[in-house]
């Protein structure tokens, strides 16, 4: 078991002694190279992982060894380089299929993000299926990206957009929830774990709920998945969708997962080469599941780096990046609450890699300029979230989000530097 | 260190903890928002004009240390001064926050912007400097008058 020490002095000893034993972190820090380098004369410490993750050498020779050994177009060539290119991008394709649990491969659509995935959905399956006078439901918690996609369908269609409120402890309203959701409702959008206050959403009873009522479920994994193991038939969501490179991969790709009956039913999206079957200036027939969704040339590259970043995880086990990283946001709640004057936005039943805060006498944006100082990299601003930025009741927050090679020294050097600059701005 | 020191002067975390002329008075001739949509920051500047002469100006809202000092410090520069004097500050502001690092600033010149001289170094801040700046210019040369 794991268990950690507290200290709020400057660390002599190390701050937990137990995380070596069952979790290789020396080695994993290792694999890194971003965090070896130093920044204005310091030792990088990257805390800013909400908004992108380092990528590992496994990642980076996986991109190096494509483009210097294996570069082609993929799907209709016939030649050497484009069969490896084309195995190599569907491998990624089941990788990523194993990687969440889905059913077959075809389900598993690439974009360029997260982002992309959402407006997929929203123009595809929305613009086909969503009629005046139906219901989109989201919630506070969300992402700019799983707000503004809806707000366009529902402008697009006289459809209306409804918002799960947040309760103060940063969870969601569950009661109104229930209340929310209606045989009106025809797609329930919601984050899995807030970018902000780092809430994990019970997205699996919602999604059930969802179903129940014959509305279709999304649900935006673009946080969630580099800290849980996902399994989105247990979950029951009709769609995931997560990013590449919140995912230690690449950045560029994204993946959507949708169910093959759905998808199968949604018109294309996009129009362009690899997405049809026959084309001629009188009839263009589509092709089947998941060319139908993927016009264009996509990131080669970027997907087969996406594929080394889930072997790299998966090599480490993602239940054991979850325990480790589950300790360590304990461990920095715990820590950063004994800063004086450090204000912890939102307590929420359950939170995983994400902590925002605010301090008494420093504006947010000079934490983050100070912090940068001393070498740590969080994020300063609104996220992305206004909506949930006025429902906490501040302009701002500053941002430290965790990934796998985070250690609690770090956030024990972070919690000193945050006490020095309230030290400097008070005196 | 010195980087943070060259950024967060003494004199600029001095008008953030205490600004000068801050808090909103009863009554104003002239107000005007500025609002940084990106990072949050948000003020409101009030002032009143005997014929050209600013003969008080104020200010409330919120934001960083950098944009919170330099509205503090804006105020004390331009009160009592005419508009052309407050027009020729701003561009005196303006021009060094876009001046090439490596050049030279006349400082006599300058004499209390100086303080914000090390925010050149740091690209991402100049707009938090800016944002009163430009709200007293469209205050003064804008028809914001909410009360003849």
């Amino acid at each position: 078991m794991m268990s950690i020490k507290i200290t709020t002095e400057p660390v002599i000893e190390t701050a937990y002694s137990v995380s070596t034993n069952s979790y290789p972190i020396d080695t994993i820090r290792k694999d890194f190279p971003i965090l070896s380098t130093e920044l204005r004369g310091r030792k990088l410490v990257y805390l800013d992982n909400a908004a992108t993750t380092q990528k590992p050498r496994q990642v980076i020779e996986a991109l190096t060894a494509y483009y210097e050994k294996e570069n082609a177009n993929i799907h209709r060539g016939v030649h050497y380089l484009s069969e490896q290119a084309t195995l190599k991008y569907e491998q990624a394709r089941h990788k990523v299929k194993e990687f969440i649990k889905a059913g077959v491969n075809c389900e598993i659509i690439f974009t360029k993000g997260a982002t992309e995935s959402i407006n997929l959905v929203a123009q595809s399956y929305g613009r086909a299926f969503i009629r005046p006078g139906d219901e989109i439901l989201i919630s506070t918690l969300e992402h700019h990206s799983n707000i503004v996609p809806w707000q366009m369908l529902c402008q697009e269609k006289g459809a209306v957009l409804r918002v799960i409120p947040m309760l103060d402890s940063g969870d969601l309203d569950m009661e109104a929830f229930d209340r929310l959701l209606t045989a009106k409702t025809k797609i329930v959008a919601v984050t899995q774990l807030s970018n902000v206050t780092g809430t994990l959403v019970p997205v699996r009873e919602m999604c059930r709920k969802a179903r129940d009522l014959g509305a279709v479920t999304l649900v935006d994994g673009a946080q969630s998945t580099p800290h849980l193991p996902i399994d989105v038939q247990e979950m029951g969501a009709d769609f995931f969708v997560f990013s590449a490179h919140k995912l230690y991969g690449p950045t560029g790709v994204g993946v959507l997962y949708g169910r093959a009956e759905l998808l199968e039913a949604m018109p294309p999206w996009l129009g362009g080469g690899n997405m049809i079957r026959s084309v001629s200036f009188e009839k263009t027939t589509y092709a089947d599941l998941p060319d139908k969704f993927e016009a264009g040339t996509p990131d080669i590259g970027g997907v087969i780096g996406l594929g080394a970043a889930i072997d790299y995880l998966q090599d480490i086990g993602l239940e054991r990046i979850s325990q480790y990283e589950e300790m360590l946001t304990d461990y920095a709640c715990a820590r950063l609450e004994l800063v004086e004057g450090l204000q912890i936005q939102g307590s929420p039943r359950a939170r995983r890699g994400v902590i925002s805060f605010t301090l008494d006498c420093v504006h947010p944006h000079d934490i983050g300029q100070l912090l940068d100082q001393d070498g740590i990299a969080i994020r300063a601003g609104h996220h992305c979230a206004q909506p949930l930025m006025q429902r906490l009741g501040v302009p701002a927050t500053a941002r430290l989000s965790l990934g796998l090679y985070n250690t609690a020294e770090e956030i024990d050097y972070v919690a000193l530097r945050l006490q020095h600059s309230r030290k400097l701005f008070l005196s | 260190m010195s980087a943070t020191r060259s950024l967060y002067e003494q004199v600029i975390l001095d008008h953030n903890r205490n600004p000068r002329n801050y808090g909103e008075p009863a009554e104003s001739q002239l107000q005007v928002e500025g609002v940084n949509p990106l990072c949050g920051d948000a003020f409101i500047l009030f002032a009143n004009l005997d014929g050209d002469t600013l003969s008080d100006i104020r200010f409330s809202g919120h934001g960083c240390a950098i944009s919170k000092a330099s509205a503090s410090l804006m105020t004390t520069l331009v009160k009592g001064q005419s508009k052309e004097e407050a027009l020729r500050l701003f561009h005196l502001f303006h021009d060094m926050l876009q001046s090439d690092i490596q050049i030279p600033l006349d400082e006599e010149a300058l004499g209390k912007l100086m303080v914000f001289a090390g925010v050149r170094e740091y690209p991402m801040r100049i707009k938090c400097a800016m944002l009163p700046w430009h709200a007293l210019h469209e205050l003064l040369y804008k028809d914001t008058t909410i009360q003849a």
